[in-house]
């Protein structure tokens, strides 16, 4: 029987298995910032254990910063305690911080693959879930617990179980309108935010194949959304431009040689996954959602479902939705473009393409937070800044943001928000706010609307 | 890590699918550097009104029911892989979730810091979630060596599964640290061999 691409990749870094037990995993990067690693550095300190790899550790600063005014001393005392104390570990343990203000910080998951971190074939771990992010290229990079960071701080390995495998294939062409947020919202709200728990997920067919690699990464990124720790696509020529000439891409003959090993990481064709899903990419429309978890969306042009259980009727009566109902024309008076799920600089021009002549709703406050400082100049060297400034949006400065709301970027009770982020959980971005993900051309045309609008209807 | 043998106990039903880790413990909550005192903010939005007082209608706040073991809907622990997760669980006095579904990293999370994730099937956890919801003073017991867990004074029990290695680590109080670490010199060698990277 054949491998898959994530058979390849696990059985090249097993150090050794226990009877009856988990293997011994090597990772070969992990990535740390401020909320998640503090407690596992005080764990190693107080048991006397020292950093075992820290050339094979990045740290950037990105949950809990401000995303203006970066320059100045960060006003809330336990934000800006919590950062000195990762300079501070980072300093202490000889680990590469790029900190608030760097030129190469921005959130764990856009500036680690920009800089030529992340590379096909890997092991890459982070306290962070989206870290199946970094799967886009064919790397197996999952979130793990603190403890589990303190795991890696002590021995760069990890004990796990191999997870199950889980293929889901989109072929055929996508409509006009379609990015490929839509597309993993789609498969989310077809399969379930728990179809994919106990497995890790590879992502098949020509509309993957056709997608950049910014398109790639925010597919991989909501794979945790469905439960699967993890979700790959195969390396292949889109990858290999990608990660060609990064500040830490292998370079000339060490890339050359890295490039015919990465050749054969692609999956079998003989082989077999315990789950597949197939599905039509002509079945998918800009999508949105109407509840509080990931897996509850529609398309534009459906309805919410009139389904009678607890459950779904807590989260209609949250959203304030009522079964049956369209969110089209919807008023809608926050918008957020950002996340490590759609800040690169691809949603950003779309966004830019979208809004360029056009004003923003007098109704509509939109925050556009970059992934990163290199999108950020990125922005402003394309012109997109300009277009934005024009059109009444407000481009801050890099960071998570609004979408987990760690810090003033709240959205307030009961307001609803249109944003790009990964998940729509109660109280996600501010105590009472409610969440309608979307794409980034969504988001950007209900900042201009203030209401939700069906999008295909301007572009056909 | 504190070790878990057995635990009989009276438990609370929380009767909710898709707990995430968002609502066991808010973002705003994370920006301490250690892992103590999270318990205070477990379930903060639900548990209080934005206004700061108690919301009588949720179950930690109804006196009927209390103890350390929590019995949840479908698909506990879903969302980030925030740890504090489990901190505040334990933290606020719970040494074992029942569900009928757990999230990956939340389970791993729950069993590293000596929490029992103990999965059940639907029927058993509707019949848990409707005996305890009926009488609030049902004991539960959970044998972690025996991999059971059981209503007292009744015949209702059903068997558990967990991983044999994690088992072992629950019941001795040992971690995966202690353990990488005893296979340094292996990975080292490892290490040497590994020539893709």
């Amino acid at each position: 029987m054949g491998k898959t691409l994530f058979d390849k990749v696990w059985d090249a870094h097993v150090v050794d298995t226990i009877d009856n037990g988990p293997q011994i995993l090597y990772i070969d990067k992990h990535l740390i910032h401020e909320v998640t690693s503090p407690q596992a550095f005080n764990e190693l300190e107080e048991r006397n254990i020292p950093v075992f790899r820290p050339d094979q550790i990045v740290a950037t600063a990105d949950h809990n910063t401000p995303t203006i005014n970066q320059h100045l001393p960060i006003k809330d005392e336990l934000s800006r305690k919590q950062l000195e104390q990762l300079s501070e570990n980072c300093k202490k343990n000889n680990i590469t911080l790029y900190e608030l203000g760097h030129k190469y910080n921005g959130i764990v998951h856009v500036m680690a693959p920009e800089l030529g971190i992340t590379q096909p074939g890997m092991t890459i771990v982070c306290g962070d879930s989206h870290t199946s992010t970094h799967g886009a290229f064919g790397t197996i990079a999952f979130g793990i617990g603190t403890s589990q960071v303190a795991q890696v701080f002590a021995s760069q390995c990890l004990l796990l179980t191999k997870p199950k495998s889980l293929r889901v294939s989109v072929n055929g062409k996508l409509k006009n309108g379609v990015l490929p947020k839509d597309v993993i919202l789609y498969i989310i709200s077809k399969i379930g935010t728990n179809a994919g728990t106990g497995f890790f997920c590879e992502y098949a067919g020509d509309v993957f194949e056709n997608m950049s690699m910014e398109g790639r990464m925010t597919v991989c990124n909501m794979s945790i959304e469905m439960g699967a720790r993890g979700g790959m696509i195969a390396p292949d020529e889109t990858t290999f431009e990608y990660v060609k000439g990064r500040k830490f891409a292998p370079k000339g003959e060490a890339f050359d040689k890295k490039v015919v090993y990465w050749k054969t990481l692609p999956t079998d064709n003989n082989a077999v996954f315990d789950k597949e899903y197939h599905f039509d990419a002509e079945d998918i429309e800009p999508m949105l959602t109407y509840g509080t978890n990931p897996g509850m969306g529609i398309k534009i042009s459906e309805f919410i479902p009139e389904t009678s259980d607890a459950s779904f009727e807590k989260a209609l009566d949250y959203m304030n939705f009522k079964k049956g109902e369209t969110l089209i024309d919807k008023p809608i008076n926050f918008v957020f473009i950002g996340s490590c799920t759609n800040s690169r600089i691809e949603d950003f021009r779309i966004a830019a393409n979208y809004i360029k002549g056009k004003q923003k709703a007098d109704n509509v406050t939109a925050w556009l937070v970059p992934g990163s400082k290199q999108v950020e100049a990125q922005i402003i060297e394309e012109g997109l800044k300009a277009i934005f400034d024009d059109a009444g949006f407000e481009l801050r400065q890099p960071g998570c943001s609004a979408c987990l709301a760690m810090n003033d970027d709240k959205i307030p009770q009961g307001e609803y928000c249109v944003s790009t982020s990964n998940r729509n959980f109660e109280g996600r971005q501010g105590q009472g706010a409610r969440t309608i993900l979307a794409s980034p051309l969504m988001a950007a045309a209900t900042a201009v609307e203030g209401k939700i609008i069906d999008i295909t209807k301007q572009l056909n | 890590m504190e070790k878990f043998k057995t635990l009989t106990a009276t438990a609370i039903p929380l009767d909710i699918e898709n707990v995430d880790t968002d609502q066991i413990i808010p973002a705003r909550f994370l920006k301490v550097t250690n892992r103590d005192g999270f318990g205070q903010n477990l379930f903060r939005d639900w548990r209080f009104q934005k206004d700061g007082s108690v919301n009588t209608n949720f179950v930690l706040n109804q006196p009927q029911f209390d103890g350390p073991i929590l019995v949840a809907g479908d698909n506990f622990g879903c969302g980030s892989s925030r740890e504090h997760a489990a901190w505040a669980l334990t933290d606020y006095g719970f040494k074992v979730i029942v569900s009928s579904f757990f999230a990956d990293i939340f389970k791993g999370n729950a069993l590293n810091n000596g929490l029992l994730p103990v999965q059940v099937s639907p029927e058993f956890l509707k019949e848990l979630m409707t005996t305890i919801q009926a009488d609030p003073r049902t004991k539960i017991t959970v044998d972690l060596e025996a991999q059971t867990i059981g209503v007292d004074g009744s015949n209702h029990s059903e068997a558990f599964e967990i991983d044999a290695y994690k088992k072992t680590c629950m019941i001795n109080g040992y971690d995966d640290i202690d353990y990488l670490l005893s296979k340094k010199e292996t990975i080292e060698a490892f290490e040497k061999t590994l020539q893709a990277y």
